[in-house]
């Protein structure tokens, strides 16, 4: 029997209320630790916009501290993304976007195993390394 | 005479107070490689015949926020003054060995890297002191990326007005038509900052933007 360790890629599946009671920075922090342990993980709801780009800032930070780190590959996908574009979302959801929201799916995964995540705008394809 | 000093004292005191608002800071922001940089050099060099900045094919040449001030841009015998804002490109990674794809060596590449993820930082760090941003994108690219979702959400959450530009027009990969079904609020110019393709009327909207601040 072979002893080789089999190499899979981890889903982590977040639900809003793990991170709903945590600041800004608490929350960033949660989910960079799943990214940091090699897992792509998949919060049921959406930052706040100022924490998704506090976000990408703490992401280069992480980048230029934390040896092998590459980045994230991230993607939010809200009900109907098929149907709404930037404009119609950020003018009509503007306060859900502000606040946060539930009803939509947020992946963020380590640069090093997902290379890219593609929207269009229907559907999102995850691409491997 | 103490009029008249008392006259030209008032003036210069108001005109220091109101200097800034005179002049429009318009920002460039967008992802890596979408030709911001290009676009800044094409308005410096049609309106004060100096560039604002480098331009490269590999990724992150921008690594520092650049400006240019006092450029008055002139349409339809109407005149803007701005001060443009060149910021990095902004993305969620960075990788040095995509640098030393060509022929960077690693110290060098992973200095460049360091600098380049500074970079985004402090372009995110500038969106606060912006009047108007132009967000550019390249038409070749799929446009519904996470960053750019994030930029324009952010900018309007700041209610600073938008225009988008789709660059590259001039490569056959363009498609100024998505572009623009991802961005139907927004005016959408399709232009070649390279070539200077369609450039009327990007200043066109540029004033269009100016009369939002």
């Amino acid at each position: 029997m072979s002893n080789k360790k089999k190499k899979g890629l981890t889903l982590q599946f977040m639900p809003f209320s793990e991170i709903a009671g945590l600041d800004s920075i608490g929350r960033i922090k949660k989910l960079l630790q799943v990214v940091l342990d090699n897992k792509v993980v998949v919060l049921q709801g959406r930052l706040k916009l100022r924490e998704e780009t506090r976000l990408i800032e703490d992401t280069m930070i992480m980048i230029g501290n934390i040896k092998g780190f590459k980045g994230v590959e991230l993607a939010v996908i809200t009900p109907n993304s098929g149907e709404q574009s930037f404009g119609r979302k950020f003018g009509n959801n503007l306060a859900k976007l502000l606040t946060g929201q539930e009803n939509a799916l947020t992946i963020i995964g380590p640069a090093s195993i997902v290379k890219e995540m593609k929207r269009d705008p229907s559907k999102l394809e995850v691409m491997m390394r | 005479m103490v009029f008249k000093i008392l006259t030209n004292f008032t003036k210069r005191i108001f005109g220091l107070l109101f200097k800034n608002k005179r002049e429009i800071r318009l920002g460039f922001y967008g992802p890596p490689n979408a030709g911001k940089t290009s676009l800044a050099n094409r308005i410096c060099k049609d309106w004060t015949g100096e560039e604002i900045g480098k331009v490269s094919k590999m990724a992150h040449e921008t690594r520092e926020v650049q400006f240019k001030e006092e450029v008055e841009i002139k349409y339809k015998e109407r005149s803007l003054k701005f001060k443009l804002v060149d910021t990095p490109g902004i993305a969620t990674k960075i990788d040095y060995e995509d640098f030393m794809k060509y022929k960077m060596k690693k110290k060098q590449a992973q200095k460049r890297a360091k600098e380049a993820t500074q970079g985004v930082i402090e372009a995110i760090q500038w969106l606060d002191d912006m009047d108007a941003v132009v967000v550019v994108v390249d038409a070749t690219e799929n446009p519904y990326s996470q960053v750019n979702i994030t930029i324009v959400g952010n900018l309007v959450a700041r209610n600073i007005p938008v225009l988008v530009v789709a660059n590259k027009v001039d490569l056959k990969k363009a498609d100024i038509k998505k572009v623009e079904s991802a961005f139907p609020d927004y005016e959408v110019v399709g232009i070649s900052a390279k070539y200077g393709k369609n450039m009327d009327e990007f200043y066109e909207s540029v004033f269009r933007l100016a009369n939002k601040t």
